[in-house]
């Protein structure tokens, strides 16, 4: 039985295989997990859908596979034995492991490039195939033209960065490829010293990076949580012009509360009362406050969530994840917090599914844990912005014309500034320190 | 040189060819004392009288038989269809005769006649007054058909045309005709038939394209350059023969080819360009081939709205254009 990558969230189009947690030749009951899965979402497990043998794996650890592509074949318990290469149901996959000769001629292959591009004055772009079949093909079919020019320069196309429709490598992306790679082997015996010295007037890229690596450098080759990471920060850094601002937040009042109950809290409720559910319960009330704030950059218009989803970034052991709380403001401060203690629980032990995790429409991050006391976060793509709390410092601050010491605050709100103002954002800004400085020993916690 | 319009050229190649070669004359409806209805003749019954300029009753199968019995007996007629809308008649003396002259008569008869009509849309002339004629004609083996986009081009193709010694279709954009004005030299040359021109030299994508489309193609290009895409565009003037080695040559560069027309698709000259890359250029191809040509419509639509769907424009152009170089 061919096992397909399961759909496993709406606006989830694509997983990074992780580790096969289950070798060739093993059996498996139903339900066991078999492999992991990333998705730019969630980490999980993929339970298997049948008892059986694992008879081939078919998609390995780091391959990216749209949603249904087959990733294994199961020999389930009531299925005869059938040598099948399951391969043979993805002449795309067969095609990417030998680029030229079988692809080089005319018929099929062309026949299943999806037809795109300009096809007559009214647009039409007919295509049965689904999105996800689309994906798979122009990621691993190359045009003629790569195929001509990887041949005669023996590349191989697996190292060649794509920049056309959904991540196809064009004529060009292979041309400033083989461009790139002349230069490091053309210096390659030249001192190391002057070869620094000429690199320093241009600007090193991800692609130029020398592949030799030095005496003292060590090579980490990127987990897919890291890949993915990396791909969303690009997105955040390059598709959203963010501005930053930092208030300066005086929480006496609610380090005073925090100390009074907490114990209590705990005795009762079985979890932590933290900082963090008062700061969340702020942030939703001046989201409703200033809608703007959470919203989506649409091109040609905003997108208003009507619905206060925070996400929360975790440091879990494989890298920052950011799971969510749907809802946040129909919460009280100790929903938050039981809230608070089951995601970030389940985040650390690596437990999130793909529900915890989307729909966020804005992001808190608790960088205070870590001792930073000012911080200039990246905005967490497609939302408009993301605030931190940092550090409580005592400081001595001016009140009433007198020096007194106080428990200060930092709250730093970095935003799309296509979508939101200065005057907003520091409107925000004021909203959410008012709230908080208004926090005393009367406050509900229920 | 001197700036004239698409008009004046051929005004000026057909007047300069007539003082030159007397078996040189013209025919069609309205051409003598009302000089053309797009004045394309003015002057001329003055200057070479009725004998040369003739006044024809309104048929076209009958301008066309006489022009063709008149060019297989040594004469060089140039016959006109006031438009080319009304060509359809001519089509059994063009198509089923005239072409195949030569050939039937082992090379004893020719017949050297050019037959010109004024075609195409965008000009608010509605069903009868907007056809592309072109892929009609070309479809036939023995026939010629030039398609010029410029005043110079259209002035030394037609006098290549005239010169030519068997039939050639020579097919005028009626929009190109007062709008587009370019320099024409002053001293007599003549243009090669079956010779594409590259209008502007690029890298990343080609487009193909002939007639009024070449002047949205080149303002589409220059509008891409702001999506830092370098657009090549090949001009093929003559639409039979193709210019196999141009067409070819472009795709080798770029990698990319639009071919652009204002006639429909379907079975167009798009098509065989198209063909005729995938047939010789497969192995430098870095993207389909692409199409951007009118609707599967019947006939032009009378209202302006729908006419300017029809129409092929340069922001039509440009989306197709950023569509290929994305790919």
């Amino acid at each position: 039985m061919k096992i397909e990558l399961p759909q496993v969230g709406e606006s989830v189009t694509e997983g990074i295989i992780g580790k096969w947690l289950v070798a060739v030749g093993d059996k498996v009951e139903k339900y066991d997990p078999i492999v992991e899965v990333v998705t730019d979402k969630v980490a999980m497990e993929l339970p298997s859908p049948v008892s059986g043998t694992l008879r081939e794996i078919i998609a390995l650890e780091g391959e990216t596979i749209p949603m249904g592509g087959i990733i294994a074949d199961i020999e389930s318990e009531n299925e005869e034995a059938t040598p099948t290469n399951a391969k043979e149901n993805q002449p795309d996959l067969e095609a990417h492991s030998k680029p030229g000769k079988e692809i080089g001629t005319t018929g099929i292959l062309l026949k299943d490039v999806a037809p795109v591009g300009p096809t007559g004055s009214g647009g039409i772009i007919d295509s049965t195939s689904s999105q996800g079949d689309r994906d798979i093909r122009s990621r691993i079919i190359y045009s003629p033209a790569v195929m001509r020019l990887a041949e005669i320069h023996d590349v191989n196309l697996e190292m060649v960065t794509g920049t056309g429709r959904n991540g196809r490598v064009t004529k060009k992306d292979l041309q400033n490829f083989i461009d790139s790679e002349k230069t490091p082997v053309d210096s390659k015996n030249v001192d190391r010293d002057d070869k620094k010295s000429a690199n320093t007037d241009s600007v090193p890229t991800e692609n130029t990076y020398p592949n030799v690596l030095g005496n003292n450098e060590e090579k980490i080759t990127l987990s897919p949580v890291r890949k993915i990471i990396a791909s969303n920060m690009v997105k955040s850094a390059t598709l959203i012009p963010q501005a930053w601002s930092l208030v300066e937040v005086d929480v006496n009042g609610l380090v005073e509360l925090r100390n009074k109950v907490k114990d209590d809290f705990q005795k009762r409720e079985k979890v932590n009362l933290t900082y963090l559910p008062f700061v969340l319960k702020a942030v939703s009330e001046s989201l409703k406050e200033i809608p703007l704030l959470n919203s989506s950059w649409n091109e040609d218009s905003i997108i208003l969530k009507h619905q206060i989803n925070l996400g929360i970034a975790v440091a879990a052991p494989d890298g920052l994840v950011v799971p969510v709380i749907e809802n946040a403001d129909a919460l009280s401060i100790s929903g938050l917090a039981h809230k608070l203690d089951d995601l970030t629980t389940r985040a650390r032990e690596g437990k999130l599914t793909v529900s915890d995790v989307q729909s966020g429409t804005f992001t808190v991050n608790n960088t205070g844990a870590l001792g930073s006391i000012a911080s200039q976060p990246l905005v967490n793509y497609p939302q408009a912005g993301i605030i931190t709390t940092e550090a409580i410092v005592k400081r001595p601050v001016v009140v009433n014309d007198a020096i007194a010491i106080r428990s200060i605050m930092n709250i730093c709100l970095s935003f799309d500034h296509r979508i939101i103002d200065g005057e907003q954002a520091s409107g925000f800004n004021r909203s959410v320190k008012d709230r908080l400085e208004s926090i005393n020993l009367n406050t509900q916690i229920y | 040189m001197t700036i004239k319009t698409v008009l004046e050229a051929v005004h000026d190649a057909m007047q300069e060819e007539m003082r030159r070669d007397e078996t040189v004359f013209v025919m069609g409806e309205d051409i003598g004392a009302r000089g053309g209805v797009f004045l394309a003749t003015e002057g001329f019954l003055q200057e070479f009288g009725e004998n040369r300029v003739i006044d024809t009753p309104l048929a076209e199968s009958s301008i066309a038989g006489v022009a063709l019995g008149a060019a297989m007996h040594g004469m060089r007629p140039i016959a006109e269809i006031e438009f080319g809308d009304f060509i359809w008649p001519t089509i059994n003396q063009i198509v089923g005769e005239a072409a195949k002259v030569r050939y039937g008569t082992k090379g004893k008869l020719n017949a050297p006649m050019v037959l010109r009509a004024p075609h195409g849309g965008g000009v608010r002339g509605a069903l009868y007054h907007s056809q592309s004629v072109e892929a009609f004609f070309a479809h036939t083996p023995g026939l010629k058909v030039v398609t010029p986009s410029t005043p110079y081009d259209a002035k030394g193709l037609l006098k290549s045309a005239i010169r030519d010694d068997d039939p050639v279709i020579f097919l005028e954009h009626k929009r190109t005709y007062r709008l587009v004005r370019g320099e024409v030299p002053d001293d007599e040359y003549t243009l090669p038939i079956g010779k594409a021109d590259l209008k502007r030299e690029g890298s990343d994508v080609t487009i193909i394209t002939y007639g009024l489309m070449l002047h949205h193609c080149l303002e589409a290009a220059e509008t891409v350059e702001m999506d830092d895409i370098d657009v090549e565009v090949l001009d093929l003037r003559t639409v039979r023969p193709l210019d196999t080695d141009a067409i070819l040559a472009t795709t080798r560069k770029t990698g990319k080819v639009l071919i652009v027309h204002e006639d429909n698709k379907a079975l167009g000259i798009g098509a065989e360009v198209s063909a005729i890359i995938s047939e010789n250029a497969f192995e430098y191809l870095d993207g389909p081939v692409a199409r951007l040509a009118g609707p599967e419509i019947p006939a032009m639509p009378f209202a302006p709205p729908l006419e300017d769907m029809y129409m092929i424009d340069s922001e039509k152009i440009a989306n197709s254009i950023r569509q290929l170089a994305e790919y």
